[in-house]
């Protein structure tokens, strides 16, 4: 089997898997938000990127070559990775202590794990509004992160298109497919993939607000680079 | 014997909760009392800061009076430490920024339910309002931050403890929390 080297580890891959793939596959963590096992690689958010050959690339859009050799974790990647994560917060509005994603939130969860202790721009509390209107679920717009998972999912596995981005630059937002735009008149249903897909706390099941406390929920146990998988859901 | 490091703490717009975590590093506040002093706090009642080692600051910048202690604190301070979520980002408090000043007062003490006499107060001992709530390293330069709501004791206790030691402050990632 052909191989390549992530920070200094021999990792054999089938060709045609991503270096993602192929990490994943070894049991090594490349921190990510996007990317998804399920779904083709959507290279939006950069968090995986990785060093080789001294540039940068998203390891979930490259494919993995023979004889590579990546660099990971090492502390000038994790700044890059530090500063996009602390634009995704400083985007939106990431109220940890009173979303009830808290815990089971994948860019909370990679935060921690590469170490963002504080922004350094100036936060811009856009102006974002709550969908409540479906019975059973809640659509929170403050938090997305625009990965497109519920985009994907809705598409590709439910046949659906529910949601959309819609928007350019920082006026890039998620939307809802129906005539008014809310989730109760779209064709959403709670056992869409869709709806289990958020990586953040967007598209949030009712009913079931802080059934596990803080402090006892998924990545509060392990941590995400300590898990198999990175299944959000 | 040498002089005592000098502490100071204060909590802008917060909810104490971040003292309440201070005050839950338990035995080891014996140990922490061997080895400073605390000057303006709430633990003291001191109400003016003087030259201090280590500041500790919770909560974010709602009000003219926040303002105002957290630039006497910068000022006093050689180690000015952002506590908690509402200092690092604003948190609860910065929920009211999707909101104008105006609809917020009215929602308080106009609209709001049980109102005795209901209008805005408006006494000049009153510090005035900010339009929007600010995170603290926005106001004036931070040493440090410690994320949480509120930062478990232990990180407390590790950071500073370090600083008293002269060593610098290592966090780790498992310690880091938002929450
Ligand atoms: S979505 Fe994640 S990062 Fe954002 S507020 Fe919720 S827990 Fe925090
Ligand atoms: S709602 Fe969630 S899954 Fe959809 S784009 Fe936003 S963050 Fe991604």
């Amino acid at each position: 089997m052909p191989a390549f080297k992530i920070d200094d580890q021999e990792v054999e891959f089938i060709p045609g898997q991503s270096v993602m793939q192929a990490a994943l596959a070894a049991d090594i963590y490349i921190p990510h938000l996007c990317f998804h096992e399920d779904f083709k690689a959507h290279g939006s958010c950069r968090i995986c990127l990785v060093m080789q050959n001294g540039r940068y690339l998203s390891a979930c859009t490259i494919p993995a070559v023979e004889g590579m050799d990546i660099i990971n974790i090492r502390d000038d990647v994790q700044e890059q990775r530090k500063q996009l994560l602390e634009l995704l917060f400083i985007e939106g509005n990431h109220v940890c202590p009173s979303c009830e994603k808290s815990g089971s939130c994948s860019l909370q969860s990679v935060a921690e794990f590469c170490g963002l202790l504080s922004p350094s721009l100036p936060f811009m509390y856009p102006n974002r509004s709550v969908d409540a209107s479906h019975a059973d679920f809640l659509l929170d717009f403050n938090r997305c992160i625009l990965c497109e998972l519920c985009v994907r999912a809705s598409r590709d596995v439910d046949g659906k298109s529910v949601f959309g981005i819609s928007g350019r630059g920082s006026n890039a937002h998620l939307v809802v497919n129906s005539a008014d735009g809310k989730l109760v008149s779209s064709s959403f249903e709670k056992t869409d993939r869709a709806a289990s897909i958020c990586p953040v706390g967007v598209i949030l099941p009712k009913h079931r607000g802080f059934k596990v406390p803080i402090g006892k929920r998924e990545f509060d146990v392990t941590a995400i680079n300590e898990r198999r998988e990175n299944d959000a859901g | 014997m040498p002089d005592k490091i000098k502490i100071a703490t204060t909590s802008l717009a917060g909810c104490f909760g971040c003292h309440m975590s201070l005050l839950d590093i338990d035995e080891k506040f014996i140990d922490l009392v061997e080895l400073v002093e605390f000057d303006r706090s709430p633990l003291t009642d001191i109400k003016k800061i003087s030259d201090c080692d280590i500041g500790l600051v919770e909560g974010a910048v709602a009000n003219s009076e926040n303002v105002e202690v957290l630039r006497d604190f910068r000022k006093h301070c050689k180690t000015l430490i952002a506590v908690g979520a509402c200092a690092l980002n604003g948190g609860i408090p910065a929920m009211r920024n999707h909101f104008t000043l105006q609809e917020c007062l009215e929602e308080s003490y106009v609209d709001g339910m049980g109102l005795d006499n209901p209008g805005i107060p408006d006494d000049a001992e009153l510090p005035m309002i900010l339009n929007r709530v600010y995170p603290v390293q926005q106001v004036v330069k931070v040493d440090y931050v410690l994320p949480g709501c509120p930062p478990p004791a232990e990180m407390i206790w590790n950071v500073l403890s370090a600083l008293l030691e002269g060593r610098e402050p290592v966090i780790n990632a498992r310690d880091i929390h938002y929450d």
